[in-house]
């Protein structure tokens, strides 16, 4: 309990963050042991094919030896240690791959049920979230960090067991071949760590220097590439240039600098191979001498054979590898722990409140909306709407007009409940929309809006995307009403045609009606419509019109109006200014009382 | 073509990077004596004399070919990284310059974030490539060729043992690639449709909402969902093979070399020591095949990249000055005049059709229609962003085609939609690289009504802007580019869309400001709004490319039904502003 409210305030210090990276260690094991029958089975396949792999050289002592013998090649030993060679590197490929494959799906499983439950929270969650985040964060997210997570998990995992298993291993054979020719890596052990301790801290570093200036170049590459019409309007080309070579130095020298110091890793990690290959083949070689005259004995600690002598150079290659490559694997931890604390940030996000466990169905909804001293604000500091009444009976038409930033929006937001108000009460029916199921609200209401959302799908789809159950007659009927049917007719596939972004060109005005299609079908007794500003030419303006009207027959509306005419026809037209119902009543209502309306009015339509 | 492209560019490190090539081939070679010398130890040097000090020399001189390899090698490395880096400079250098001097239409050729990946991705890899290639390019033939030279030295039926599995590395690492590499074209195109799913959610997420279809979309997910996972595991389980089959077939060479040379020690043939180095040249020489199949990856990959980037640069020049003799001078009244101008951006439908107006000098024009009408492309062609199909656009009786650029470009002053601010001061964003004094800038700033909000700003004038000018409201950033457009009293002002965010009163008094200031300033306002035009001496009424009303405000809302229509439809929004 004290753990989570240590964890949301946000600390400097290395303490909590290590603890926060063994939290999220956890869970990511967490799914991976979900599927133990997958996981255990890996485990022992990579003990068992780095078991398999690390006894190959051993044959191949014990071959070297039968072709070293002094009193000839023992040919029968040296074709049973390579036929035992031969299967346990055979058996050592079957099972690598295997637990490539076992792996491969382990991390498949893993991933899909990462992006599924961080998608299916995406769709839990609150229409702020959506509101207050771009959607290009949401996507990184989704596909790039899980994928992040998803190769470190398949591969680093694996890499980390195989790597010790290897280290232990070799150095176990290295013993059992001869126990002085380890001090060999005294030497070379810590030259190794010297060697990784300066990678991760001055490599590494001057790496992500190069990402981070790199990063900036291109970002300002953009932001140029974004105005190259303003700077050549100005004739500024020259300056810009400038300026940007000036920047493109910049970060060629972080690039260099880092390639500088990065052009070390390769070689550095060669000589320290060969370095160790040199040592074996003195102290080895040595030994090997005295062994071979006979002046140590067979049974000596100091003994070692030909074959030992091949053998220790083959562990001494493989117990090198996994040091050098340990500072690259904590690297990539660290970027997986960083990508996978992104992702649960949006699972752990809070969903939509579940509807109030009395919360009621709205059904046969008559369409009475009554607004009660209506108070909101999307920030605490920083309120939107103040004190708004209103009361729409059944039917009637409500205008709601004034300029952009006004509140317009976000009175649509709270009838929706898309946001829930702070102060007040909204009831639909007399009933307060808190009191009833989400979906039973929504569900009463059909909503056209400005943006258009279509999705990748036919426009037969898009249509009955608020009615599944629709028949394609059904579909005819509504693209007939929404004056979109020619178009769709005239289209080779029809109502099977693809939406798509790379796919027939559909106007901004054509998608305007197919979503107004869409409205027609579903059967509801109040509507939203958020009229278009004139974004499209005069004939598909007044087919748009001709077909909201048709929208807006027999039920309440509430309309986000921009013509006049509309405004004129409403029953009621709100006014709204800076949050606050600046005016309310009909056109004539309105014109009588000299307020703002009517001298808007005038100075803009009175034609004198 | 690609590789003649990038090596344009590494000509002049010419004697650099030969010198950088010796060296490191000097290093691998060295490298290459270390197995040689370990089996002339075990072979030689022990049973011959068996001499401690002779062992120790010779390991001694492994260890100074080992240090002698690391310094050659890195020595060559940072010789590489130089020469990268110098010619990665220039290429970058140059394709900016080029792009920053396309023409309209090349820009709209080639679209602006394919620009924009071939300066940053294109670049990059090309970068990466040509580094990667020095550095591997030269050791990993080398290593390959000299392990198998050396090892022909050291007994040549087996370096045969060890060649004839050569072809099947190939041939396991060709056929692997061939099936893998259309996988994951088809797990990338997966991935896009998982993405578009996410993103036309996240865009629709009010209409979801509103007809309760969350679950339907999670249903529609799940699908994508599948068959990525589908498609990735198939593309891993494929690709998955090269690891181990590599290895296994390097172990078989070894095992193969032991039994074979089991045979020829027995017959006096070859010593034991050698076979031990043949199992030190297999590992180098299997590395040096995994380098080079890298390469050749990368090799595609950057080619691709150079080629993308060469297009750019190596584009012909467009809107070059022509003629006074082709294009001659015309003496007429109108200080802005377009005659009969028809043009097309895709060269199929017109987008300005037969459109004549003109402008006397100190006038203001008003330009209004839809988007899409053709109002921006009026300012493309008076500016030359673009020439015109057919027709002329004249300043002062001169075709526009006739300026030289500078003298063209000094003409304007513009201020255009979803214009451009960039990360630095605002001075220097109204500056704009232009030599102008402070009072200059600070006089434009009031002219454009945006004195006072940046004098509230804590750091009045040396105010940082963000990244594209996100920390300043839109009206602000739109008070901003007014004040650029006026700040050197351009002969013509062009004000495009630009004071759609301001409210009524601060518009109200940014055209009286204008009217005051600008005296000497042709005027061009494009709006959307019938009241930012309603006070200009010429309005035009574009629909579909084609003029449809020309005249005053209180004319045209009569005349033109188009004009009426217009002003009709903004009752509700605009006429509170």
């Amino acid at each position: 309990m004290t753990d989570n409210t240590k964890n949301i305030t946000p600390s400097n210090n290395a303490k909590p963050q290590k603890r926060n990276h063994k939290r999220i260690l956890l869970r990511l094991l967490g799914y991976i042991f979900r599927y133990w029958y997958i996981a255990i089975p890996a485990i022992l396949l990579t003990l068992a094919s780095n078991q398999l792999a690390l006894m190959g050289p051993r044959y191949l002592g014990s071959a070297m030896d039968a072709i070293g013998n002094e009193g000839g090649v023992l040919i029968d030993t040296v074709t049973e240690n390579a036929i035992k060679m031969l299967i346990c590197y055979v058996a050592s490929a079957i099972l690598t791959y295997a637990l490539h494959a076992v792996m491969t799906i382990l991390s498949q499983r893993v991933t899909y049920r990462m992006r599924k439950q961080l998608f299916d929270n995406l769709t839990r969650l609150p229409i702020s979230y959506f509101d207050s985040h771009a959607i290009g964060d949401t996507v990184s997210r989704i596909s790039y960090d899980i994928d992040t997570i998803n190769s470190s998990l398949s591969s680093d995992l694996i890499q980390v067991l195989t790597s010790l298993y290897t280290i232990f291993g070799s150095l176990y054979y290295m013993f059992v071949i001869s126990k002085p020719l380890i001090l060999v890596f005294v030497i070379t052990v810590p030259i190794a760590l010297i060697f990784t301790k300066y990678k991760t801290k001055k490599i590494h570093p001057l790496f992500s220097k190069r990402s981070r200036k790199l990063g900036e170049l291109n970002g300002y590459a953009e932001e140029m590439l974004s105005g190259t019409k303003t700077i050549r309007a100005y004739g500024k080309a020259d300056v810009i240039e400038e300026r940007f070579n000036a920047r493109n130095s910049d970060a060629m020298d972080a690039y260099y600098n880092a390639d500088y110091a990065g052009a070390v890793i390769g070689p550095a990690v060669n000589f320290i191979n060969n370095l160790s290959l040199s040592l074996i083949m003195i102290f080895g070689g040595i030994l090997f001498l005295y062994s071979r005259n006979g002046v140590v004995p067979a049974e000596s600690l100091w003994f070692i054979s030909l074959g030992g002598v091949a053998q220790f150079v083959m562990y001494s290659r493989k117990f090198a590898g996994p040091i050098n490559e340990f500072a690259n694997i904590m690297n990539e931890f660290q970027s997986a722990f960083a990508a996978a604390e992104r992702v649960f940030r949006i699972i752990d996000e809070k969903p939509e409140p579940l509807d109030l466990p009395d919360a009621e169905v709205l059904t046969e909804v008559k369409g009475e909306v009554v607004l009660d001293n209506v108070n909101f604000g999307y920030d605490k500091d920083k309120q939107i709407l103040y004190d708004i009444c209103l009361h729409a009976h059944s039917g009637q038409t409500v205008a709601i007009v004034g300029p952009t930033g006004s509140g317009k929006t976000t009175i649509i937001n709270l009838l929706m409940r898309f946001y829930d108000v702070d102060d007040g009460v909204i009831s639909v029916d007399g009933k307060p929309i808190q009191q009833v199921t989400r979906d039973s609200l929504r569900g009463a209401y059909t909503m056209v809006l400005q943006d258009t959302w279509l999705f990748y799908g036919t426009i037969k789809e898009n249509i009955t995307y608020g009615r599944e159950d629709a028949s394609l007659e059904d579909v005819i009927k509504a693209a007939k009403a929404a004056k979109i049917d020619s178009f769709i007719d005239a289209l080779p596939d029809g109502y099977d045609t693809m939406l798509s972004d790379d796919g027939i060109n559909v106007s901004k005005g054509q998608k305007q009606l197919i979503t107004i299609a869409r409205a027609m079908l579903p059967n509801t007794s109040m509507l939203i419509l958020d009229e278009a500003t004139s974004n499209v030419d005069s004939r598909t303006e007044a087919l748009i019109q001709k077909a909201m009207a048709s929208l807006t027959e027999g039920r309440t509306c509430f309309i986000i109006a921009h013509r006049l005419s509309t405004i004129k026809n409403a029953d009621v037209i709100l006014v709204i200014k800076d949050g606050h119902i600046a005016e309310k009543g009909t056109h004539e209502e309105l014109l009588s009382v000299n307020g703002i309306y009517s001298s808007m009015y005038n100075s803009q339509y009175s034609k004198t | 073509m690609s590789v003649k492209f990038i090596f344009r560019y590494l000509k002049p490190y010419k004697t650099r990077m030969v010198v950088g090539f010796l060296i490191k081939a000097v290093g691998t070679f060295i490298e290459l004596a270390l197995p040689f010398i370990l089996s002339y130890i075990l072979d030689t040097v022990i049973p011959e004399n068996g001499k401690i000090i002779n062992i120790v020399l010779w390991g001694i001189a492994m260890i100074i070919c080992a240090l002698i390899a690391l310094i050659c090698n890195v020595i060559a490395n940072r010789m590489a990284a130089y020469t990268a880096r110098m010619s990665a400079e220039r290429i970058r250098c140059e394709l900016f310059e080029r792009i920053m001097n396309l023409s309209g239409r090349q820009t709209d050729r080639f679209t602006l974030p394919s620009l924009e990946s071939r300066i940053t991705t294109d670049t990059y890899n090309v970068h990466n490539f040509t580094g990667m290639m020095q550095r591997l390019g030269v050791r990993a033939p080398l290593l390959l060729l000299g392990g198998i030279a050396v090892s022909l030295i050291l007994d040549p039926f087996l370096a045969l043992v060890m060649l004839g599995l050569m072809p099947v590395v190939f041939v396991v690492i060709y056929l692997v690639s061939h099936k893998g590499i259309p996988l994951y074209s088809k797990v990338q195109s997966s991935v896009d449709g998982m993405i578009r799913v996410v993103r036309e959610d996240s865009a629709g997420i009010r209409v979801i909402k509103a007809l309760s279809k969350t679950d339907y979309e999670r249903r529609r997910y799940d699908k994508v969902n599948k068959k990525l996972v589908k498609n990735e595991t198939k593309a891993g389980l494929t690709m998955g093979i090269v690891n181990p089959a590599l290895n296994l077939l390097m172990n078989l060479g070894v095992v193969f070399v032991v039994l074979i040379g089991a045979y020829r020690v027995m017959g006096l043939k070859t010593e034991p020591g050698k076979i031990i180095a043949f199992t030190q040249y297999f590992t180098m020489i299997s590395m040096a095949l995994i380098s080079i199949t890298r390469i050749f990856i990368m090799y595609t990959k950057s080619s691709a990249s150079a080629k993308r980037i060469a297009e750019v640069i190596d584009s012909p020049a467009d809107l070059t000055v022509k003629d006074e003799n082709e294009f001659p001078f015309v003496k007429e009244d109108g200080y802005i005049v377009f005659d009969d101008v028809t043009f097309s951006y895709n060269g199929k439908t017109d987008n300005i059709s037969h459109m004549s107006f003109s402008l006397p000098k100190g006038g203001s024009l008003g330009i209004i229609g839809h988007t899409g009408s053709g109002k921006t492309t009026i300012l493309n062609l008076l500016m030359r962003f673009y020439d015109v199909d057919s027709g002329a656009v004249r300043i002062a009786g001169k075709d526009v085609r006739t300026y030289a650029d500078d003298d063209l470009r000094k003409l304007f002053g513009v201020a255009m939609q979803n214009d451009f601010l960039y990360a630095d001061t605002i001075e220097e964003n109204i500056k704009f690289g232009r030599d102008l004094t402070r009072e200059q800038v600070e006089r434009a700033a009031k002219i454009a009504q945006a004195h006072d909000f940046i004098s509230a700003l804590p750091d009045g004038y040396e105010q940082s802007l963000s990244q594209k000018g996100v920390n300043v409201s839109g009206g602000q950033k739109q008070r901003l580019l007014i004040a650029r457009a006026v700040a050197k009293d351009p002969d013509i002002l062009i004000l495009d869309d630009s004071s759609s965010a301001l409210d009524f009163k601060t518009d109200l008094m940014l055209r009286k400001a204008l009217k005051e200031n600008m005296t000497s300033s042709t005027q061009i306002i494009v709006a959307q709004r019938v009241s930012s035009v309603q006070s200009c001496d010429l309005i035009i009424v574009l629909e579909d490319g084609k003029i449809t009303g020309m005249g005053k405000h209180e004319e045209l809302l009569f005349s033109c039904p188009a004009y009426s229509e217009i002003a009709e439809s903004q009752m509700g929004g605009a006429f509170l502003d």
